[in-house]
């Protein structure tokens, strides 16, 4: 008897957000699309023809600092204050270095290739570098077996893997 | 010839009340209330191509000072002479402004002034900057400041800081660091100096990039300079003679010819 009546869930209460967990996304799809289409029959909207977005090429500024491109307000001449003269270099290179920028590409003191070259070299170097003990040994062995004794040897040189349990 | 024909008719369309073209009216007077015209946006005159400064992706242009944008094109506010600048480097797209002549500051975002300390209050300096409202600084503003730390700022200091917020609705707020926190030349200006006024336009004459006025002053003596776009410069040298020369140069070179200037100064190089 407990089983069969079941309460009526109000359609709010299925609305939200834990309830709708368990569903599948078609029903939410289906319950957001009800949910739109409620609201827009009610919403009150304006009727008339949509404006066009106003040119927004044309930047408004009330400072004269972009037009005229100002130095620095801060001067000092004859080495009257070192430190103010290390920042007018500063700030005013700022400026033209932005001019300098677009034009020339900065030159290489390394070509290209002999920095691949190095790095090949690099990279096998430093990496010993970050290897554990074992890997090392290993390494090793690897290195003194190559002037003959490659049977010798040959369980030790294996890396212990890991082994899967059989079930 | 053919030039100043073209300007005569920009004036009288401008008086007939239709607006002038923007490049017309270049290095002449406007006053408030013209329409400058600009020339169409390509992308709406998609047949016609065109060639030269309207062809590349067009940056935004910039609207300065004295300018505002109005549907037609840009609307005059202020009087003076109207300027242009080519597009390419700061102001992509060419920049329009009017230099106009004042006395009176009007506080501006990002502009660098000289501020007095009138008051200290709590955590909040109260600095007057020739505006019509007095300007906040906090405390905090300062490099390496921290509530344990506090600058050591007395009440008639002089003080270089930015603009944070400059608008007609709100009091100013004035820091004294960058973005990047780093104080770059901003702060408490140091003791002794001349503190003393000019007009605005001189300001801007003098921080222009090759100042002739600044040129020729650094061959005197040395001496150490702030200028601040309110108006104020401050002054200082090794002797108070050598500062107050410095001072009259300032003062009086506004109106004197670049001649009567280097002659002045050959007389002073000559002492």
């Amino acid at each position: 008897m407990a089983g069969e009546v079941k309460t009526k869930l109000s359609k709010n209460l299925l609305r939200m957000k834990f309830m709708q967990r368990g569903l599948d996304s078609q029903t939410k799809k289906q319950l957001e699309e009800e949910e739109k289409k409620i609201i827009s029959e009610e919403h009150w909207y304006l009727d008339l023809p949509d404006l066009k977005e106003k040119e927004s090429f044309i930047i408004e500024e009330r400072s004269f600092m972009p037009c005229e491109d100002l130095l620095y307000g801060r001067m000092s001449f004859k080495g009257f204050n070192p430190e103010i003269e290390k920042l007018m270099i500063q700030m005013n290179s700022r400026c033209k270095e932005e001019e300098i920028e677009v034009d020339d590409k900065m030159e290489a003191d390394v070509s290209d290739e002999e920095m691949a070259r190095r790095y090949e070299t690099l990279v096998g170097t430093i990496g010993k570098k970050f290897l554990r003990k074992r890997d090392q040994r290993v390494l090793q062995d690897e290195d003194e077996d190559e002037d003959g004794n490659n049977n010798t040897r040959p369980s030790k040189k294996a890396k212990k893997k890991f082994l899967k349990p059989q079930d | 010839m053919r030039g100043s024909r073209r300007r005569v008719g920009a004036c009288a369309a401008m008086a007939a009340g239709r607006g002038a073209e923007a490049e017309a009216c270049v290095g002449q007077v406007v006053l408030p209330g013209d329409v400058l015209l600009l020339p169409a946006h390509p992308d709406e005159d998609a047949e016609r191509l065109r060639l030269g400064a309207g062809a590349a992706p067009r940056g935004r242009l910039l609207c300065g000072p004295g300018l505002r944008r109005c549907t037609a094109g840009l609307l005059v506010t202020k009087c003076g002479l109207l300027r242009h600048r080519q597009a390419g480097g700061s102001a992509a797209g060419g920049a329009y402004w009017v230099d106009s002549q004042q006395k009176r500051y009007v506080p501006v975002k990002g502009d660098h002034v000289i501020g007095i300390v009138t008051a200290k209050a709590g955590d909040v300096f109260k600095l007057d900057v020739g505006g019509s409202e007095q300007a906040s600084l906090s405390y905090l503003a300062f490099e390496g400041a921290t509530k344990r730390n506090r600058p050591n700022v007395q009440v008639g200091d002089l003080i270089y800081g930015q603009f944070l917020v400059a608008n007609k609705d709100m009091e100013p707020e004035m820091v004294c660091i960058d973005s990047s926190g780093r104080s770059s030349g901003m702060g408490i200006i140091g003791q002794d100096g001349f503190l003393f006024k000019v007009s605005l336009g001189l300001i801007r004459k003098l921080l222009a990039p090759k100042c002739e006025i600044i040129q020729e002053l650094s061959q005197l003596y040395p001496f150490e300079l702030v200028l601040g776009m309110n108006g104020r410069i401050w002054v200082k040298a090794k002797t108070v003679q050598q500062t107050l020369i410095i001072v009259n140069i300032l003062e009086a070179c506004e109106y004197m010819t670049a001649e009567q200037r280097k002659q002045a100064l050959a007389k002073l190089s000559g002492n």
